[in-house]
């Protein structure tokens, strides 16, 4: 299948595996930023593959993973409410928020539908005009732009009952964040590829240039993997860490200017509330004004609860990369994917999920 | 008279009742067993029996490749075979939500016919209900099943034996995604089509030479990986497969890269997973690419003692991964 198989080559892995080898020499910390990365990883088996000098710890690049509980608890409050539809991706459904998750309030009170774009949730408002639709806007820079162009479409076609929880984060701020926290010292981050399509490679350039910290960014079949790793190893050896692009045919320095002039449109930057973080300014986006009816937080009003953390559950420590799911005390014991304590668990690309799923203990 | 729908009357046992079944249901599936509209079908059997039931509620009713009907004969068909019986005999039991079309029906009892009339078994009891608007999702079907087991026969999930290979009889995630694209809406390059078949012929073929099956299973709901793990679980042994040898179609690789799915727990309607002893595994093997639902079959694995109760995957580039059971509902990814 051409774009997946050319990229799945067993020889040229093989090769690319050798050429690691060969290459590192001092040991190198890695993180690979993106969730679905550390799926590719483990699924691949691709940390048996490199040699013990190099190290991969999971970052915060999973969109459910890093959304906080409070507004996990937020969406669910919107779902409580009558004559209200909400609409979230399916990875949200299950994720436990401060007293219950969606799975559990749809399967109690609520009209909760999983759609698989922004155009569904669209649809659905189009066909219950009577009754309010609200869209569960979590995800990076991948996922804004077409959120923002729902948003668009809602207001050219004049749909009053569609509306935006707007959750979305930025991910060069928040690997900011963890490079000014310093529990870690890194050597390289395999740079998100998706995310990277829309922004472009440009906005990581203060990492190597203020943090000394090679970037490359990767595309998510084995190879593209292995090639990045390489990559990285080989600025790190050489001392000279820069930004590169291993994922070409997805991205370019510059990005996609059309869906950053649409995101730039629609929202303005924000601070973001990060699970295990904290709030970051700037790392977040929200509705501009002129577009602020479609935005669920002004729309509804809303009474929460305390917000509670699950007792034991390390979610932020791990997806600070200060530790792996190895070392949490209830990885494998009490938190499972039937039954997740945390939201590492809960989505497909979530660092326990993965490494629940793959890795043979 | 096909647009007509179907009216809360038609459950009611009135006379609209006796004409559906007598205009609807009787001349298609005709037999005398059930023409005589007995409370209870009344036939001689003898020897060891496989007796099953299952329930069909599959959305959307009509699918690439089949539909609600050909799925509900063709999945209890398969149940029976792969405990290696012959089935013989299976009930319908129909729950219609009003409003159906009797268009719709019919096309769906036409494909009951066909699939029943392949695999040679009859239908011989049955049952329709009709259930406010709202109360159903426009059709569930339940059948029962029931068929014998030939003598020498032994086949259990529980038989595995260390050494033992593993043969696959297709292609994975055919029927999942099939369903999938249809209920979503998704169309792609490749169009995939449920691979919903009745493979009992298929079993008769394979047990006709070799006595040394020792599991059989259709990985249904749950896919390839959570019918490995229960072999697994219940015989206690390992098993190894390989990523490499595990057939999969196109399109429904591009379909399951898109939505994040791994076919390894996407479902399958027309296929087997066979746990047969190393000596007669190829022949077994030979055997199903003769037969039209195993041409693509292939011996992907075996049995070890290595991690038992455990399935490992050898990955395409060599490393080794564990393949866990589904858990919960499959999902698509967020980017």
């Amino acid at each position: 299948m051409k774009f997946i198989d050319e990229y799945r080559d067993v020889e040229l892995g093989k090769k690319l595996v050798a050429r690691i080898e060969q290459l590192s020499k001092r040991p190198a910390r890695l993180m690979e930023f993106c969730g679905g990365h550390t799926v590719a990883i483990m699924r691949n088996g691709i940390r048996q593959l490199l040699p013990p000098t190099v190290e991969m710890l999971s970052g915060p690049g999973c969109p459910v993973c890093v959304t906080a509980n409070a507004d996990i608890d937020k969406a669910i409050a919107l779902a409580r409410l009558p004559d209200v539809i909400i609409t979230t991706f399916g990875d949200m459904m299950k994720v436990p928020g401060s007293y219950s998750s969606l799975q559990k309030v749809r399967a109690e009170e609520a009209d909760i539908r999983i759609v698989y774009s922004t155009q569904d949730a669209l649809q659905i408002a189009r066909d219950n005009p009577t009754r309010s639709v609200i869209f569960i806007g979590i995800g990076f820079e991948t996922t804004s732009p077409t959120i923002a162009a729902s948003i668009f479409q809602a207001e050219n076609e004049g749909i009053r009952n569609f509306y935006v929880l707007c959750l979305l984060k930025l991910c060069p701020p928040i690997m900011k964040a963890i490079l000014d926290l310093g529990e870690l010292k890194l050597d390289g981050i395999v740079c998100p590829g998706h995310v990277s399509a829309i922004i472009g490679s440009r906005h990581y350039e203060f990492i190597p240039r203020d943090y000394g910290v090679a970037c490359v960014v990767s595309g998510f079949e084995p190879l593209d993997i292995l090639q990045s790793v390489a990559m990285l190893v080989e600025q790190i050896e050489s001392g000279k860490p820069r930004v590169e692009i291993a994922y070409r045919r997805g991205v370019k320095p510059e990005g996609n200017i059309t869906a950053l002039k649409l995101m730039d449109s629609v929202f303005e930057v924000s601070g973001a509330d990060w699970r295990g973080i904290g709030v970051v300014p700037a790392s977040g986006l929200k509705l501009r004004k002129e577009y602020g009816r479609f935005d669920a937080e002004l729309a509804f009003s809303v009474t929460l609860e305390p917000v509670r953390e699950a007792k034991g559950c390390i979610c932020g420590d791990i997806l600070r990369g200060v530790k792996t799911p190895n070392e949490c005390k209830l990885f494998r014991k009490a938190c499972f994917p039937e039954q997740p304590v945390g939201p590492c668990m809960v989505s497909s690309e979530g660092a326990c999920a993965a490494y629940y799923q793959y890795e043979i203990v | 008279m096909d647009d007509e729908i179907i009216l809360l009357a038609h459950g009611s046992g009135s006379r609209l009742s006796h004409e559906l079944i007598e205009k609807n249901f009787l001349p298609p599936l005709a037999n005398p067993l059930l023409a005589k509209l007995d409370d209870s079908a009344v036939f001689d059997l003898s020897g060891r029996l496989a007796f099953t039931t299952d329930s069909y509620v599959v959305s959307p009713i009509f699918f690439p490749g089949g539909d609600i009907g050909k799925l509900a004969v063709c999945g209890t068909i398969n149940d029976i075979a792969m405990s290696g019986a012959t089935p013989l005999y299976l009930s319908l039991s129909f729950i219609i939500e009003e409003g159906l079309t009797l268009g719709e029906l019919k096309k769906i009892v036409s494909s009951i016919k066909a699939a029943a009339e392949e695999a040679g078994v009859k239908i011989v009891t049955g049952d329709t209900k009709v259930v406010n608007r709202g109360g159903a999702d426009k059709l569930f079907i339940n059948t029962s099943g029931i068929g014998i087991v030939p003598q020498g026969i032994d086949i259990s999930g529980a038989n595995a034996k260390v050494g033992d290979k593993i043969i696959l009889s297709g292609t994975i995630g055919d029927h999942g995604i099939a369903v999938m694209s249809q209920r979503e809406g998704l169309k792609f390059s490749v169009p995939v089509q449920s691979d919903c078949a009745p493979l009992n012929k298929l079993v008769s073929q394979m047990a006709e030479d070799s006595s040394q099956i020792h599991s059989l299973r259709d990985p249904t709901r749950g896919g390839l990986a959570t019918t490995l793990n229960e072999f697994a679980k219940q015989s206690k042994v390992g098993i190894r497969i390989e990523e490499g040898k595990i057939p999969i179609h196109d399109g429904v690789r591009a379909a399951c890269e898109l939505l994040g799915f791994d076919p390894l727990y996407v479902a399958n309607e027309g296929k087997l997973v066979a746990i047969v002893t190393a000596d007669d595994a190829q022949m077994v093997l030979a055997k199903m690419k003769r037969n039209q639902y195993g041409a693509e079959a292939a011996i992907i694995g075996e049995v070890t003692d290595e991690y038992k109760g455990k399935v490992i995957m050898k990955t395409r580039l060599g490393a080794s991964r564990i393949v866990d059971m589904l858990s919960g509902e499959l999902l698509p990814r967020i980017c």
